[in-house]
């Protein structure tokens, strides 16, 4: 299955990812709409301390302990990827906690996000991987 | 500080703020620290003193929010006295010391290949279609017999002396490591492999991470010497000596102790934070014969497995040095103009000295030819050759092979800031900052280097083609192809062509 | 308007040859005759003919086919040809006066051998000495050029078309073991006999159909051995090129061809043999300045043999043509079933495979 890696090697911590992702995920027609004085809250961050930096996002574990632990069953994996039901999501938290990356989180409402590899909107594929300045984000088999 | 010492910035950043969501990318990604955000205001704020316009942040914005321009604070008009003639003026008044620049000379001087048009067959001959019939720009570089020998069996003597193959006319030319990245040096190198043809170490010695491309690698010997020893030499396709350097003739080159840092210090053999200094002349090089004992030491220490090269700036008796070189054992001349790039060079220098190269490989070919030698040495030019088109002008004119820097760090994606000498390089290039050298991912430039490479390739088969000529040797030399517009008679006869319409 | 060597004319041509294996003699107008049928791929501005074997009276001397402006232009050069040879024989060349040509100069001829004293101070060998003249009268005497210059052959041409010019010269009188001729279509001449076919040097002639693109990057690499390109046209800097890989540089007529028409690299790179490989390698390096590119197709006459060939994409018509010990080549098969309407099966090399035909061994030219 084709999942978003990320090489250290190359990230520049620039966070364009991170833009790139809410925009996505906003369904605004232009980025300055969708994130123009307001708080953002990306599916994908970076990481960084002095001069390392990474993204991190949801590594659409084969065997996901966020699916298992929770307890409203907003959380399902089709095909490899592990989605998240927003109407079914009781903002309990605990895929946050038990998640090992640190790959969810909640967004303005409370209700808990995460990637979805950009399937649920129209960027067709992950657009923290096509807006990488550096190519340190790639979306492949591997 | 004196009132005179602030000299109003060169460019002016508009942002605007309907766009901008500040993100501070923009930020992140300034060496120059031009950009900031202002916690209070919830606002990015510029400081334009330190822009040096290498569109980094244009490039890396997301909502195009950015834009630099340049400022239209102007002193009083004055066509003798132009702007950067007074500012350097005052920079010297202030500081003492001789200017500093990058990159090629960006004067107004005569761009040759711009007054050059090729020419295209119709009716009499029929151009050649390069998609549908054989094409080719393979190229040899080197030495060639004058006479063909065939032994006591009749059959020819086939040896031939070491020669460079190349794919096509064109070579990634000389650019040490320590002046430009790793990651830059990985991604000529991986290019040059790909593609067929050759880069050039410069003078900083060959890092071991690419002794692997040795054979598409041209090592340089220069006036410092540095990195060189035995298995430097033996690690390349051709050995170049660097006698000059068409964007600074006659001067030397001086790398910063503080570039002089890890790999940098091990691959050039010089203590860390040390200067490299090279020295104007070779010291072991005061005259022609001179050259020749180099040319034979290092053939003799690869054991005549080698081309050697030499280079030379452009400079006025151009032809007469390039015959004496051609007689001192060289089997490749590669010829500089003055419009050639550099890491740093003395501005004066830069923009006063050496001559175009349009004309000096014009003079050097005739007078090679005058003398009957042409053939026996192969010749290659560099100096600002900027275009598919350039290339096909430069052979057409009489050169074996192009030598291209600057088209290939635009590739890479410089901007032409010509601030390389700060090592602040926001592109990764032309700097050792390992969170700068970083922002050059070899995959990506290694990539581009060589669409752009195919592309030209492309472009020269297709000017061939509408010349009616399938093998790049049928254009060498071969001016007939070319006529000049604007040219005067001087500079016509110089060039060996005819007006256009003649 | 520009005279011809002032300025670079491309034009079209006719070709047409022929050669006995056995060195059995023809007539200059079955040669004559073979241009007729290709009257429409000249344009009445240049024709021309070499034979083979037509002067076996003198056939140890240069035989020397000379145009003048006018008489002084000769008198000045046969006192320079004084200087140079002995001069055995000398004549005007006999001519036919006919309406379809006009204009011609003063045409004579010379058949002469080097004065070995002057040879021994020059230090050239008797051929270099000979070739090095002819260039010599042709890009510094005014009004005299030389056109013909081989022991035992000659060219004659002229400005008309060919059928009229065979028959201006006489050729009918002349008796060859090989003959080759020549109709011109240059797009634009004031019509000077100089730039007709064939073009020659010692017993080198060519006569040649196309325009070839690589025409300056030839002319500036041979005019380093002493050549000078004084008509601008490909069928001179061909013969040049011949003449200098075959007598200077010992090339046979095989490797020459390997040269001037190179196998494609690709093509190298798929030969069976590495003899083959390294051979063709070694060619097209050290002579890729005499690569000849764009369209041609030529007929290379020589003594006791011709050689056909055409550029390597063939690009212009060529065939080839057999009937007992004659050979027959020709741009269009009517001008070879014009020579031998029993002709067998005709053939068309490809491009850049040379066919070379000799006279047997042992036969008396």
């Amino acid at each position: 299955m084709k999942r978003v890696y990320v090489n250290e090697e190359w990230c520049l911590g620039c966070h364009l990812c991170e833009y790139n992702c809410a925009f996505a995920n906003s369904g605004k027609p232009d980025m300055a709409t969708a994130l123009k004085g307001k708080p953002i809250y990306p599916r994908i961050h970076i990481e960084e301390n002095d001069k390392i930096s990474y993204a991190v996002s949801c590594r659409h574990c084969t065997d996901p302990i966020c699916v298992k632990s929770c307890i409203a069953g907003a959380l399902r994996q089709e095909d490899g990827v592990i989605r998240i039901d927003r109407e079914k999501c009781v903002g309990c938290l605990t895929c946050v906690l038990v998640c090992p990356y640190g790959a969810l989180a909640p967004d303005g409402d409370g209700v808990m996000q995460k990637c979805e590899l950009c399937l649920q909107n129209s960027c067709g594929e992950p657009a923290c991987v096509t807006g990488c300045p550096n190519r340190a984000i790639v979306y492949e088999e591997r | 500080m004196s009132a005179v010492d602030f000299i109003f910035p060169e460019f002016e950043v508009v942002r605007n703020s309907d766009r901008c969501i500040a993100c501070r990318v923009c930020e992140r990604q300034c060496s120059n620290k031009v950009h900031s955000y202002n916690e209070e205001r919830g606002a990015m704020l510029s400081d334009e003193t330190k822009c040096v316009n290498c569109q980094r942040c244009v490039s890396l914005c997301p909502t195009r929010a950015l834009k630099i321009v340049k400022s239209d604070c102007t002193f009083r008009e004055n066509a003798n006295w132009q702007p950067d003639t007074i500012k350097q003026v005052y920079r010297q008044a202030s500081s003492g010391g001789v200017l500093l620049s990058a990159m090629g000379n960006p004067k107004p001087q005569p761009v040759y290949w711009d007054r050059i048009l090729i020419n295209a067959s119709q009716v009499t001959n029929p151009s050649i279609d390069p998609l549908r019939e054989p094409m080719e720009t393979r190229v040899f570089l080197g030495k060639k017999p004058s006479r063909t020998e065939r032994g006591a069996d009749g059959r020819l003597k086939t040896e031939l002396s070491p020669q460079i193959d190349l794919s096509m006319p064109v070579m990634f030319s000389a650019m040490s490591y320590g002046s430009i990245s790793y990651n830059a040096h990985a991604s000529l190198a991986r290019a040059a492999e790909a593609l067929g043809i050759c880069y050039n170490t410069g003078e900083g010695g060959l890092h071991e991470d690419f002794y692997r491309y040795g054979k598409n690698t041209i090592v340089q010997v220069a006036s410092g010497r540095f990195g060189v020893h035995k298995d430097y030499l033996e690690a390349g396709a051709a050995i170049e000596i660097k006698m000059g350097q068409g964007a600074k003739p006659g001067i030397g080159g001086h790398l910063p102790g503080t570039k002089i840092v890890g790999d940098v210090s091990r691959t050039r053999m010089i203590p860390e934070g040390s200067d490299a200094i090279s020295p104007a002349p070779h010291h072991d090089i005061y005259s022609i014969e001179d050259l020749r004992q180099l040319v034979y030491s290092l053939k003799e220490a690869t054991a005549y497995k080698k081309p050697v090269i030499v280079k030379v700036a452009a400079v006025h008796n151009i032809a007469a040095i390039a015959s004496g070189i051609a007689r001192s054992g060289a089997d490749i001349i590669a010829i500089d103009g003055y419009r050639g790039g550099t890491g740093a060079a003395p501005t004066l220098i830069r923009e006063n000295v050496g001559i175009p190269i349009e004309l000096a490989l014009a003079a050097v070919d005739s007078r090679l030819r005058d003398e009957g030698i042409r053939g026996n040495v192969s010749l290659v030019v560099g100096g600002s050759i900027r275009s598919a088109a350039d290339v096909v002008k430069a052979i057409a004119l009489g050169a074996d092979a192009c030598y291209v820097a600057t088209a290939a760090l635009l590739a890479l994606g410089c901007h032409l800031c010509r601030t390389c000498n700060t090592g602040n390089c926001n592109w990764g290039i032309a700097t050792q900052r390992p969170e700068l050298v970083k922002r050059l991912n070899p995959d990506i430039g290694s990539e581009r280097l060589i669409n752009l490479m195919t592309a030209w390739r492309h472009e020269i088969m297709e000017l061939m083609g509408g010349m009616g000529i399938n093998s790049i040797e049928a254009l060498k030399g071969n001016r007939m192809m070319l006529r000049g517009v604007g040219l005067n008679e001087k500079e016509l006869g110089i060039l060996g062509i005819s007006h256009a319409g003649e | 308007m520009k005279l011809e060597g002032e300025v670079r004319i491309p034009s079209g041509c006719a070709i047409a040859a022929v050669i006995s294996r056995e060195g059995k003699k023809m007539t200059g107008e079955l040669i004559t005759n073979a241009m007729k049928p290709m009257h429409d791929r000249s344009n009445g501005l240049g024709g021309g003919f070499a034979g083979y074997g037509i002067y076996p009276e003198y056939k140890e001397l240069y035989a020397l086919h000379i145009f003048f402006d006018d008489r002084t232009a000769r008198e000045n050069c046969e006192r320079f040809l004084e200087k140079r040879f002995e001069i055995v024989q000398s004549e005007i060349i006999p001519t036919r006066k006919i309406p379809a040509i006009t204009d011609e100069p003063i045409i004579w001829r010379y058949f002469v051998a080097p004065l070995k004293s002057v040879l021994a101070s020059v230090q050239l060998d008797e051929k270099a000495f000979v070739a090095e003249t002819v260039m010599k009268i042709n890009s510094e005497a005014e009004g005299a050029y030389v056109f013909s210059s081989g022991k035992n052959m000659g060219a004659f041409k002229a400005v008309g078309f060919p059928e009229d010019v065979g028959e201006f010269y006489k050729l009918e009188e002349y008796d060859g073991y090989s003959w080759t001729g020549h109709g011109r279509y240059p797009t634009n001449t004031p019509g000077w006999w100089g730039g007709a076919h064939p073009f020659t040097l010692l017993d080198y002639s060519i006569i040649h159909n196309g325009e070839i693109s690589s025409y300056d990057a030839n002319r500036r690499y041979i005019e380093m051995f002493g050549y000078k390109c004084t008509l601008q046209t490909d069928t001179e800097v061909m013969t040049y090129i011949m003449d200098y890989l075959l007598r200077v540089q010992g090339l046979t007529l095989e490797e020459a061809s390997a040269v001037i028409a190179a196998p494609f690299w690709s093509t190298i790179a798929n030969k069976p043999s590495e003899e083959d490989r390294r051979l063709n390698t070694y060619l097209r390096t050290v002579y890729s300045s005499l690569l000849v590119t764009g369209p041609f197709s030529i007929v290379f006459g020589f003594t006791g043999g011709l050689m056909a060939l055409n550029d390597r994409l063939k690009l212009r018509s060529m065939v080839v043509g057999e009937k007992d010990d004659r050979v027959f080549i020709a741009s269009e098969e009517a001008a070879i079933r014009t020579m031998e309407p029993d002709v067998g099966e005709i053939r068309a090399p490809f491009g850049g495979e040379p066919v070379i035909v000799r006279v047997k061994e042992g036969v008396e030219l």
